[in-house]
């Protein structure tokens, strides 16, 4: 009987998943959108970073946003060599876009902020930032990434800001 | 005249090389079982690579960092601490027996142990 009822669950579980992925093939990003998004996410989080090394006097949140720009200034140096090379130019499209304008608003935001308040601001929305990123990173844009270098360097973008994603985590416990 | 003090010169020299080829003989019989080693381990995609399986008290390890990404290899009980910017290189003399583990102070989710037999 349980089993059953599960087998059904499952089966109606499976209709529900099957147009969503039929979906996600349609709006499947090309190599020069994915480009584009995750060199977009980087000079976001480059932008924050340095937002919070002006306004900051925390040494531990102050370590981690120059860890922010140090990190994510490497990784977007090495995907503008690497699409050079492709030949490929990054293409905007509605999640960059998007991306941005959130940013955006957080940045505008957050300057009125300052001590513990902006502290406690910044690094919640890094964890959040990091979450979202890296899951468009594993749910789109690497297995939708046709280029195999531009793949390899999303899997190291992906085990690169997991750990930031963890530091952040960390530093907001901490902040508590 | 003349041919003697040069004579007796080159009998000191000869006499002197054989000395020194004896001792340098002697020296690296003598150091060949406390050679120290140089181990590489490298760095590449957020992650260290291999660490030799038969370290010995004054080995050493030379971290070469092939990422993109500044990183450290940082000894949990303090005993290194060495930083690599990208593609930099450096070598840790490692002075005590035992494990120690070791990870990135950027990136504490990259770690690794040393087996150093004394």
């Amino acid at each position: 009987m349980i089993l059953r009822h599960m087998s059904a669950a499952a089966a109606a579980l499976a209709l529900l998943a099957l147009p969503a992925a039929a979906m996600a093939q349609a709006a499947k990003p090309n190599d020069a959108q994915i480009a584009h998004i995750a060199y977009t996410a980087g000079q976001l989080d480059i932008a924050a970073g340095k937002q919070a090394l002006a306004k900051s006097h925390n040494k531990a949140v102050r370590d981690f946003a120059q860890e922010m720009v140090r990190d994510h200034t490497a990784v977007n140096d090495q995907a503008l060599a690497l699409v050079k090379k492709l030949g490929v130019t990054p293409q905007a499209n509605p999640t960059s876009t998007a991306l941005s304008g959130a940013a955006a608003a957080k940045l505008k935001a957050y300057a009125k902020l300052s001590g513990a308040a902006f502290d406690k601001a910044y690094v919640d929305n890094e964890v959040a930032y990091h979450k979202t990123v890296n899951g468009a990173l594993e749910s789109t844009l690497i297995p939708s990434a046709q280029n195999g270098e531009l793949k390899a360097l999303l899997q190291t973008g992906l085990k690169l800001f997991t750990e930031h994603q963890h530091h952040a985590e960390m530093l907001a416990a901490g902040l508590k | 005249m003349i041919a003697k003090p040069v004579s007796t010169f080159a009998q000191r020299a000869l006499a002197a090389a054989a000395a020194l080829a004896i001792l340098a003989v002697a020296v690296a019989g003598c150091a060949k079982p406390a050679q120290p080693r140089t181990f590489t381990v490298t760095i590449a995609q957020m992650a260290y690579g291999p660490t030799p399986p038969s370290m010995r008290v004054g080995d050493s390890i030379k971290w070469v960092n092939a990422d993109i990404l500044q990183h450290t290899a940082t000894a949990k009980d303090g005993s290194f601490d060495v930083d690599l910017p990208p593609k930099a290189t450096a070598t840790t003399r490692i002075a005590h027996a035992g494990t120690v583990d070791f990870y990135c102070r950027y990136h504490p989710g990259m770690t690794g142990r040393l087996s150093v037999a004394g």
